[in-house]
């Protein structure tokens, strides 16, 4: 058992995890192991399925039974309702819930919805269509890419996990990169939110399609240019080799629910906190110097992690702000939020993550700039 | 987090956001138009769970199942449960005044102001009655005794709005619509309380502090305190 994880993966984890059946009964022994499989952590990262390696290799030796302590928590907290209810019961508190709620609940069925497509992609669809589908040449597989996007109905949390299956496909990362930023903003039904919300400004529709494209090109090419393979944790996962079409399938979708759900959950948290904390007063501060509405806006986008189909509505009621400042949190939102910057850390690595979201975040206002000087 | 864990926190979430969706709760959180997405992410959870649970006991005595524990998801998985018990044992309750005075009114002026019905006491929507007010000078109102429905808000200087929240998607985007009250208030007014408020247009006018948007006012005649209707929510932006 103790050389469980020294092996790689791909070669005979199966077989060696064959005997395994008592796996509650072993578990609780397997944590120096654990820990002493720490040093390998190349290796790992080349073959390990899953998960943040830092932070799985941080958990390995808090292995125990797990449904027990769901059970154990569950039980307690169910006890113990009385007085967390009583502690939740400030204002500020129930208002941080509300929101910390709503947003789980409304990204829930969108990222079951992305992570169902994800699913398909790894099991159904061979790599060979996408071979075929995009380009050879990568700086022409971006824009094909980008403009893909607009078949991707939802929000941003379904692109994360179908950028990740593409990935994992064989498509160039920088043509998936501008499926994943470009897809959560320009499809139709964000594009239409976005031409109710703004009845007098159409032009916002043309400025928010174009600004958003724009961008996730220009961070495609600028990663097939810049961007180095091993800043990508190649987002790997257990192999579906062995397994018939319906195991893996499932196998996919509880890995992806788990983990992008979990990521979701610290974003709905940093957003809920936001919200329930930040006073609106500041953004009237804000609004009154050109540039400096710009990057609040921008900033506010990043914080608020609205779903990219809501944006508009919240943006297009911030009238003491420039339509060019608007049309940057419309762009920045769905491409680089808390909530999706958690997720890309999960889905890419946190390495990733740290370098692929600030050059977004300033690609992402320098483009909302140039159009909206252009356009409105 | 291994495989019958995360089968259970699968099914568990599967079932909260089902049972969320099939009574009125979810209207807290979400907009009404999400509930058929709520409900197949729900079924879609419980499958999942279900097939974690049906593969795993058909794979065990094979060598052909996937993976053990090698490949445990990591300790993020966990958070999932967090969602879950807010909703199930805390299920907090839809935005009221605390999110309401912390952020400007969400008021603009309405494109058009279409005729009324000439039911009295007219029933009108908060955003429909300060749009009304706010930007057409009460034209529409004239003479008319209107009946509006929301939450009790005060300020900090005591005047007593009432409230609704508009919300586009779910309650994060939320933002307030305030009438301030005036003429015959109850004495006591706690915050929170929904109140059916009958009156009267006045011109009246103030501005919000938060972001100087315009705060219509209503000559209140009567107001009688009604249960949290159904949805809490003003919804008509997104219809």
């Amino acid at each position: 058992m103790s050389t469980t994880k020294a092996v790689p993966p791909g070669a005979d984890h199966r077989d060696a995890d064959a005997p395994d059946g008592p796996r509650e009964q072993t578990a609780a022994p397997d944590g120096p192991r654990e820990q002493s499989a720490a040093p390998d952590g190349p290796r790992e990262q080349a073959a390990a399925p899953d998960g943040p390696r830092e932070q799985a290799a941080a958990s390995q030796g808090w292995q125990f039974n797990s449904p027990l302590v769901l059970v154990m928590l569950l039980l307690v907290l169910v006890v113990a309702q009385g007085p967390i209810r009583r502690a939740l019961s400030a204002p500020v508190m129930q208002s941080w819930m509300t929101v910390f709620v709503a947003v789980v609940c409304q990204a829930l069925p969108f990222l079951v919805l992305g992570v169902l497509l994800s699913a398909v992609i790894a099991v159904f669809v061979p790599p060979a269509f996408f071979a075929r589908a995009l380009p050879k040449r990568p700086a022409l597989a971006v824009p094909v890419a980008g403009m893909a996007g607009a078949v991707l109905p939802g929000c941003e949390c379904a692109s994360v996990p179908v950028a990740g299956a593409l990935v994992r496909r064989g498509v160039t990362p920088a043509a998936a990169l501008a499926f994943l930023l470009s897809a959560p903003a320009i499809n139709p039904i964000v594009l239409t939110a976005t031409a109710v919300a703004f009845p007098r400004n159409p032009e916002m529709v043309l400025a928010r399609f174009v600004a958003s494209l724009l961008v996730a090109c220009v961070m495609g090419w600028l990663w097939q240019r810049l961007g180095r393979a091993d800043w990508m944790r190649p987002p790997a996962r257990p192999s579906h080799e062995g397994l018939g079409k319906g195991a893996a399938f499932w196998d996919s979708v509880r890995h992806d629910v788990m983990h992008a759900g979990g990521f979701l959950v610290i974003g709905a948290m940093a957003a809920a906190t936001l919200k329930a904390v930040v006073p609106a007063t500041w953004l009237h501060a804000a609004a009154a110097n050109p540039v400096v509405a710009i990057l609040a806006l921008a900033v506010l986008a990043v914080l608020l992690s609205i779903c990219s189909e809501a944006d508009a509505f919240v943006v297009s009621s911030l009238t003491q702000f420039s339509l060019t400042a608007r049309l940057a949190f419309l762009v920045v939102g769905p491409m680089i939020d808390l909530k999706l910057f958690a997720m890309q850390a999960g889905t890419f690595g946190r390495g990733f993550a740290l370098r692929f979201a600030p050059a977004t975040f300033a690609l992402a206002i320098l483009g909302s700039v140039l159009v909206g000087t252009v356009l409105l | 987090m291994n495989r019958q864990a995360q089968a259970a926190v699968l099914f568990l979430v599967g079932a909260a956001v089902l049972h969320a969706g099939l009574t009125d709760l979810y209207l807290r959180y979400v907009k009404a138009g999400l509930r058929p997405l709520l409900l197949a992410a729900g079924v879609v959870l419980i499958m999942a769970a279900v097939a974690t649970v049906w593969y795993e006991r058909r794979g065990r005595g094979e060598a052909g199942d996937g993976h053990g524990h090698v490949h445990r998801e990591p300790r993020v998985a966990w958070l999932l449960v967090l969602p879950l018990l807010a909703l199930i044992l805390v299920s907090p309750p839809a935005l009221g005044s605390y999110s309401a005075m912390h952020a400007g009114t969400a008021l603009q002026a309405p494109l058009a102001y279409p005729s009324l019905p000439a039911t009295d006491p007219l029933p009108l929507g908060v955003v429909d009655y300060a749009g009304r007010a706010a930007y057409d000078r009460g034209r529409t109102l004239a003479h008319r005794r209107v009946e509006v429905t929301g939450f009790v808000a005060l300020a900090e200087d005591g005047t007593p709005y009432l409230v609704r929240m508009a919300l586009n998607c779910c309650a994060a985007d939320a933002q307030p619509v305030k009438i301030g009250l005036t003429g015959h208030i109850p004495p006591v007014l706690q915050p929170d309380t929904w109140l059916q408020v009958t009156g009267t247009y006045t011109a009246k006018q103030t501005k919000d502090p938060v972001n100087d948007g315009r705060i219509p006012f209503l000559d209140v005649t009567a107001a009688k305190p009604v249960p949290t209707p159904h949805d809490p929510y003003d919804e008509s932006w997104n219809n």
